[in-house]
């Protein structure tokens, strides 16, 4: 294995930089490194070598000819597959969209093309981002590179498998609920879901278009910085975008000092539910917060008790009806019933063979939280929660900068063990929703193996509304005094993969 | 298509009190669509003016027209209605497959404007404040097209075809509260009011307006109660009647329709119907409940649109005249009489007539001319006579070279169809084409006594005050100069000759 791989992307970017290696020995690494291990890990739903290893030649040549370059230059970077590329399939881990190249990139792909990133690949996810664990893929599942028996999370497993089996420095993710940061927690890597607004959606395979944001996936915290800085701004394509800039997440990352910083640990997110293991290391963070200057505090968010419920509603209501455009008649699948099928036939027939299980059950769960009669109960309901999980952050952030809590209740879960019991799946997402709910940024920063069973557990990082810089600025705090005390970086505990042919 | 029972029109307003309720769609002439870049052209190959917005691909999102928005805000002003400072879209979902995300992003509970009112005058002098609810914005969907089948309807049909050029076209949809107290002019007054719509919209330069592009579509509710009764009867909606008279025919239709029914005791069903036109009759279409669910909910890709009240205002003070009150000033400005002035609003002629008189033409003038000559053309070529392609400028022209004596009447309805044949300002074709009246005395004296000398008789005639003999030496002059004589000069040299 290339020593390459390993490196991180700030590291690569500086070689890059200095002509010391060349973009496509970087990219031709990367792809080497899938060729190894993904017939095991299964992060990526698609992967050309010739279009990521020419976009690396085309950055040689013009960083050779002097042009002047983007920071980012050269540095390959793999995509989850529900954003649009038109030089790639893009199924958002679904069987109605196999096959599907999009004659438009999203705007995060335009920026990271603009920016000279050879895109290594689209990676795995749930179908259309329903799940925490990619299990509901329609492509198989990926596996957690600490152990190929577990999941790597969901529903953005692809984007956290590929970065933790060094198969790509970062990747793109995006999350709903947690889709970015759940995986980031039990794959010891970092994740970040930025602002609602801070990145455009447009190209985006909408789950549900309040919820959504685009967001990196790294190994450390200042590579995601670097990623945030590059897929961020402002953008007329989506009318939710922010207008404004929300500064250099970079410069934040580079900080590295706590010292005066009001830190609140949510007293809802811990305790029952959550592995001791878990609980331990969270704990530990705690202190050596404190230890580094910044001023402990407790919170309470009472109404994180109804965020579960009320995102079941939000989420499906959405998703039923951005999901109606897979009708067959413009893209995609198109399943004819024998004889000869009214249009409404097809249609259905279509979305019956088409779409998986997780899709159909929370389509009927939005269809029917929308349906007259219900609405009020259900989803206007949800929509009142909402407003008062805004108010629990709002009152907490009176008292501290940062809230923190652990990532998620547990570390990686056996694939299969959930699958039966979504309920169970559901409860996954506890700590990752109420960021989704209020519009608010949100982290996950590798925070040790917990004792019972030696795998990797996250803490979360929670700021206002555009203050991510403060994520930044305390995740790379964080990861700096874990480095200085295990004598490496988290992933460095990652068992090596065995490696084929 | 079974016919109907249908009562007498007298008889049913006997026995009923008419209601009807309004809802216009009026298609905005915005350069680009709603929420994409595509030009909003009508006549285009079909599916060229597409995108991955307005074909709904995965990931596309869209973004407001704001040229739309002030053109809604605009109607609503112009409708007199308040302006929402928080304008919210809904998602309307249901499947079809014109409707490429089978959702119509619309608005629901916020519309942009509400709470308004126009006053229509009908020409019995009846004078109706029509109460407007809401006016709000939505996207047109595409147009299907079946293939096969006899109806031209999807049932029966082999396929169909999807046009979405006209999917995502910016829509202003007017709806009024229900209209009561019109009568036996219930039919006229749906006519008028979209009459009335019509011009606000055109007038604002919002929409082109044509009734026969779709710009301007109507869908007609209309029901019936006994007189004295509360409660509103069932209500049918004919949908997309595509003309005034067509308006006013099937509204009604519907009254004698209905009448009969419910005079048999049968109840009436809530549904649509569609007009025929040809046959002159409505016919159902689908069951329509007021519980049709089309689970609404905001549309969580918009944010809210939230004009400023600077923009309302600076859009207020843009406003123009209000129909009845343009009618008024113009009938007075050109003293036309009552009933001349009904032909021109029937004929929809006001906007051309005050461009003719603009461009220079006496009012009569100008009326003549389009109620008379260009209303024949048109209704010769089965047109509008706003459809011909002449301008009021070049109107205008014609009638002045007719005030000047350079053109007769004659030569002047030739010079008209050069015009309409594109050839262009009557000037310009009177040069080209040689056509003026001759008034050269040379040449007339020439021709007179090139007549005389076939009539030595009406000299002498002439000299004992019979004017009359005149007559049939001017008409051979005429017809030796084909027309082109100035036929008052030949009678004066004729005049001066007799009495040399």
């Amino acid at each position: 294995m290339s020593e390459l791989i390993r490196k991180n992307a700030s590291e690569l970017v500086e070689l890059l930089g200095k002509g010391e290696i060349s973009s496509v020995e970087l990219t031709q690494a990367h792809l080497d490194r899938s060729m190894a291990v993904d017939h095991d890990v299964h992060s990526y739903l698609h992967q050309d070598a010739s279009t990521a290893l020419s976009a690396a030649a085309d950055i040689d040549r013009r960083r050779a000819a002097g042009e002047k370059l983007h920071l980012l230059a050269g540095l390959p970077i793999a995509v989850k597959d529900n954003l649009t590329t038109t030089d790639a399939p893009t199924t958002s881990g679904s069987k109605i969209l196999e096959g599907w190249v999009p004659p438009y990139d999203a705007t995060v792909v335009k920026r990271i093309r603009a920016a000279g990133l050879p895109i290594l690949g689209k990676t795995n996810l749930d179908e259309f981002a329903m799940g925490s664990s990619t299990e509901f893929s329609a492509f198989g599942p990926s596996r957690n590179p600490w152990d190929l028996t577990r999941i790597p999370g969901g529903s953005g497993g692809g984007s956290s498998s590929v970065v933790a089996s060094f198969q790509a420095p970062v990747a793109i993710g995006s999350d709903t609920g947690g889709s970015i940061r759940f995986p980031a927690s039990v794959t010891g890597t970092v994740g970040n879901k930025p602002t609602y607004g801070a990145v455009s959606r447009y190209g985006l395979i909408a789950l549900a278009s309040s919820l959504d944001q685009v967001g990196p996936v790294s190994r450390n915290v200042l590579d995601s910085a670097l990623i945030q800085d590059l897929i961020a701004g402002h953008d007329p394509h989506d009318s939710t975008s922010l207008p404004e800039s929300l500064g250099s997440m970079a410069d934040a990352a580079r900080k590295l000092d706590v010292k005066g910083m009001r830190i609140g640990v949510i007293k809802e997110l811990m305790g029952e539910g959550f592995q001791p293991g878990v609980m331990n290391r969270f704990k530990e963070s705690v202190n050596l917060l404190q230890q580094a200057g910044a001023e402990i505090v407790e919170v309470s968010c009472p109404n994180f008790e109804y965020a579960i419920a009320a995102y079941y509603l939000i989420l499906p209501a959405e998703a039923s009806s951005n999901l109606a455009k897979f009708d067959s008649v413009r893209f995609g699948l198109r399943v004819a019933p024998e004889g000869n099928p009214t249009i409404e036939r097809v249609m259905a027939a279509t979305r019956e063979a088409g779409f998986g299980p997780e899709v159909k059950r929370r389509i009927i769960l939005g269809t029917y939280a929308l349906s007259s009669g219900s609405y009020e109960h259900f989803y206007g309901a949800a929509l009142k929660v909402r407003t008062l999980i805004q108010r629990d952050f709002a009152a907490a952030f009176e008292k501290a900068d940062v809230l923190i809590s652990p990532t998620a209740p547990t570390t990686a879960f056996k694939i299969g063990e959930k699958l039966e019991d979504p309920l169970a799946m559901y409860l996954n997402d506890i700590a990752t929703i109420p960021a989704n709910l209020a519009g608010i940024p949100g982290m996950s920063v590798p925070n040790g193996l917990a004792d019972e069973d030696g795998l990797p557990v996250g803490i979360q990082l929670l700021a206002p509304a555009r203050e991510d810089a403060r994520l930044y600025q305390v995740g790379a705090a964080l990861e700096k005094m874990h480095e200085d005390i295990w004598g490496k970086r988290m992933i460095d505990f990652a068992p090596e993969l065995e490696v084929r042919g | 298509m079974a016919k109907d029972e249908l009562m007498n029109y007298e008889k049913a307003l006997e026995m009923f009190e008419v209601v009807i309720g309004l809802e216009v769609h009026v298609e905005l002439n915005t350069k680009t669509k709603m929420f994409c870049g595509c030009r909003n052209e009508f006549g285009d190959e079909p599916n060229t003016n597409v995108c991955p917005i307005c074909i709904a691909l995965p990931g596309a999102l869209p973004a407001v027209n704001r040229t739309a928005v002030e053109s809604s805000i605009s109607i609503g002003l112009a409708l007199d209605c308040e302006i929402a400072s928080n304008g919210r879209f809904a998602r309307k979902n249901y499947f079809y497959p014109d409707l490429a995300k089978n959702f119509q992003t619309s608005q629901y509970d916020e519309p942009i404007a509400f709470e308004g009112a126009l006053t229509v005058e009908l020409p019995s002098g009846s004078v109706h404040n029509i109460q407007i609810e809401r006016a709000h914005m939505e996207e047109d969907a595409g147009k299907l097209t079946h293939i096969g089948g006899s109806t031209g309807r999807i049932q029966g049909a082999e396929y169909s075809l999807v046009d979405y050029n006209r999917a995502g076209v910016p829509l202003v949809e007017i709806v009024t509260k229900p209209v009561y107290g019109a009568g036996a002019e219930a039919p006229e007054l749906a006519a008028a009011y979209v009459r009335s719509i019509r011009e606000i919209v055109k007038g604002l330069g919002v929409s082109d307006a044509k009734m026969e592009r779709g710009n301007v579509r109507c869908d007609a509710n209309v029901s019936l109660r006994p007189h004295g009764q509360e409660k509103l009867g069932t209500r049918t909606e004919t949908k997309n009647v595509n003309s005034l008279r067509s308006i006013e025919r099937a509204v009604r239709y519907e009254i004698q329709r209905q009448a009969a029914l419910l005079a048999k005791g049968t109840a009436i069903i809530q549904e649509t119907r569609h007009w025929h036109e040809d046959k002159g009759a409505t016919s159902a279409g689908r069951p329509k409940s007021d519980a049709d669910d089309y689970r609404y909910f905001p549309e969580p890709d918009l944010v809210p649109v939230q004009p400023s009240k600077e923009l309302i205002e600076s859009l207020r003070a843009k406003l123009p005249e209000k129909p009845a009150d343009r009618r008024k000033r113009v009938q007075a400005e050109w003293g036309f009489a009552d009933l001349e002035f009904r032909d021109v609003v029937n004929a929809d002629l006001l906007d051309q007539i005050e461009e003719t008189v603009r461009a220079g033409a006496k009012p009569q003038a100008a009326r003549k001319w389009w109620t008379g000559e260009l209303a024949r053309i048109a209704n010769s070529q089965d047109k509008d006579v706003t459809e011909l392609e002449i301008s009021g400028a070049h109107v205008a022209e014609l009638t002045q070279l007719v005030d000047a004596g350079k053109l007769n009447d004659r030569l002047a309805r030739e010079v008209l169809t050069y015009v309409l044949g594109g050839e262009g300002s009557p000037s310009e074709i009177v040069s080209a084409r040689g056509l003026e009246v001759v008034s050269d005395d040379g040449a007339l004296i020439a021709a007179i006594d090139a007549a005389l000398a076939k009539q030595p008789d009406v000299l002498d005639a002439i000299r004992e005050g019979r004017m009359q003999a005149a007559g049939a030496v001017i008409g051979a002059v005429m017809q030796a100069m084909k027309g082109s004589a100035d036929a008052g000069r030949v009678r004066e040299l004729l005049i001066e000759k007799a009495n040399a």
